[in-house]
């Protein structure tokens, strides 16, 4: 006779109008395959846990931001942010569909280039740039976002020793109504810090200004923000044209929009409150179409959104490495996936489904990671069903800043794999061995002996 | 290890404890476990039983067991071996 499916025994005491920091169960199907590959064989062919990239889910959300700003306004680009997810081959996706690259530090630029982006579509952001990295940027053609007067007065220099007019445009920073202000980047708008800059650039003659640049913050709830900055950036522009006859040919309005995750202390699920790429977009390109811009010389947008693309299209797959129970009397699963790969769980109330069949009885219960420190909790408080040693559950919505923030801490970091369009799966980075983390490391001689 | 003798429980997994007005959702194994227990069957021979019905290891099914005995304590649902 063939045994039954084993699930612990469970007694759960019946509460009616009770609200509780559990919330409702919201997961009714177990999630046993993505893209059609079964989750069960991605484990026994390449190890728990695992992140899994969807191709299919990168290109349709990146198709879906697209249609919302193109069907709006007509000159639009994107530009993938790097430090989102700088994995090449997950680049690559957003290269092939268009985008250009927006990177933040020399290392990111590298990459870009490497991947094959040609310089003159290379947006370089951020507060460190070394004069190399601006040097090798100057002669790319790329085009160098400025964040402070130390970087300018050096591209002033470099214009000279190079003989080149380089490409710029300023980050500005402004107030848009939200909370906490980002003013750490960039010129400020509202104290005229901005126009000093702009006025310096304009005077200097030695830079093209090609363009303005703002990035309000990050997981931002309120489109209005967005028109806000955006009727800022088009007072910038339309007073460059004023004052010195100039061009703008483009705005940057940055990122920060949401993806479906959940916030932290988010009272509704993400899914259903965080606003849609077509309410980024009416907030945006209403106000550039209401603007005073002729027809013929509306600038284009630009877009950096990194977070709000790639954060469906990755999935971590992870096991249950141990059941208990806590003094209080609440239950505690370990899985071995923790906070060092997965920093996104300090941030989200991740979703997470259980990769095999489950009846309809639940256990509120912590969900540690394996670390052997109290701060590794992947979810506080959730509804799971229940679940045994050796079982797997999908964490959903992880494909920004895990795979680029996380941390080789106690563990090893796992290995990426991508489901490609025809699902076939591709090991797009290793999962990593002592090897690679000694060979960083030497021990002078006098150390490499001891007596216990 | 007693269960309370006036406890009501159905087919499907529904406890009701007349001493308190509490009601419970038990799952299946749960129902198994409370009706052995019902029949004074010791914890072994419990442990033995879902050994042989349930596609699970020893060690797992006598940790869920006792884990299952101490939320009936805790739920007042067993008299405590103080009271016997």
């Amino acid at each position: 006779m063939e045994k039954l499916r084993y699930e612990r025994p469970v007694i759960k005491k019946l509460e009616t109008g009770m609200p509780n920091k559990f919330g409702l169960r919201t997961e009714y199907y177990p999630k046993t395959q993505i893209d059609g590959v079964s989750i069960k064989e991605l484990i026994k062919e390449h190890g728990s846990p695992l992140f899994v990239i969807s191709e299919n889910t990168i290109r349709s959300t990146y198709q879906q931001a697209k249609r919302a700003f193109t069907t709006r306004y007509p000159k639009v680009q994107f530009a993938w942010s790097y430090k989102t997810n700088y994995l090449n081959a997950v680049c690559n996706v957003y290269h092939q569909e268009g985008s250009w690259a927006e990177v933040v530090s020399g290392f990111e630029y590298d990459k870009a280039i490497a991947n094959g982006v040609n310089g003159k579509k290379i947006i370089f952001n951020g507060p460190d740039k070394s004069r190399n990295d601006l040097t090798k940027a100057i002669k790319n053609d790329s085009i160098l976002h400025i964040d402070h007067l130390d970087e300018l007065y050096t591209i002033i220099e470099l214009a000279d020793e190079l003989n080149k007019k380089p490409r710029v445009a300023i980050r500005v920073n402004m107030d848009t109504g939200i909370y906490p202000m980002w003013d750490r980047f960039g010129f400020n708008y509202e104290n005229g810090q901005a126009w000093d800059a702009l006025n310096k650039i304009m005077r200097s003659g030695k830079m093209d200004l090609v363009g303005l640049h703002t990035h309000i913050g990050t997981f931002m709830l309120s489109p209005n923000a967005y028109s806000i900055a955006t009727s800022k950036l088009v007072d910038l522009a339309l007073g460059l044209q004023q004052k010195y006859n100039h061009e703008i040919h483009y705005l940057d309005l940055g990122g920060g929009f949401c993806s479906r995750n959940t916030l932290k202390g988010a009272y509704l699920p993400g899914d259903d409150t965080n606003p849609t790429f077509d309410d980024y977009a009416e907030a945006i390109t209403t106000v550039l179409i209401n603007s005073s811009f002729p027809q013929e010389k509306m600038p284009t947008l630009i877009l950096e959104t990194g977070r709000a693309l790639i954060d469906d299209a990755g999935y971590l797959i992870t096991s249950v490495i141990a059941n208990k129970r806590l003094s209080g009397g609440k239950r505690a699963t370990i899985i071995d996936a923790g906070v060092n790969i997965m920093f996104t769980s300090f941030w989200y109330e991740h979703k997470i489904t259980p990769a095999q069949n489950f009846t309809h009885y639940s256990e509120d219960t912590v969900l540690y990671g394996p670390l052997c420190m109290n701060i590794d909790v992947i979810r506080e408080s959730i509804s799971l069903p229940l679940l045994n040693k050796g079982d797997q559950m999908v964490i959903h919505s992880v494909g920004a800043y895990n795979m680029t923030q996380w941390m080789q801490f106690i563990t090893l970091r796992p290995k990426i794999v991508l489901i490609d369009m025809d699902e076939r799966v591709h090991v797009i980075r290793d999962k990593e061995t002592i090897e690679d983390i000694e060979n960083q490391e030497s021990t002078p001689d006098y150390l490499k002996k001891f007596n216990l | 290890m007693k269960i309370n003798k006036n406890i009501a429980i159905s087919d499907n997994g529904f406890v009701f404890n007349p001493n308190t007005g509490e009601s419970f959702s038990v799952n299946q194994l749960g129902v198994d476990i409370i009706n052995q227990l019902k029949n004074d069957e010791t914890l072994d021979k419990i442990t033995e039983e879902i050994i042989t019905k349930y596609s699970v290891d020893e060690a797992t099914a006598e940790k869920d067991l006792s884990d299952f005995i101490g939320l009936l304590q805790h739920h007042s649902l067993i008299e405590s071996n103080e009271k016997k």
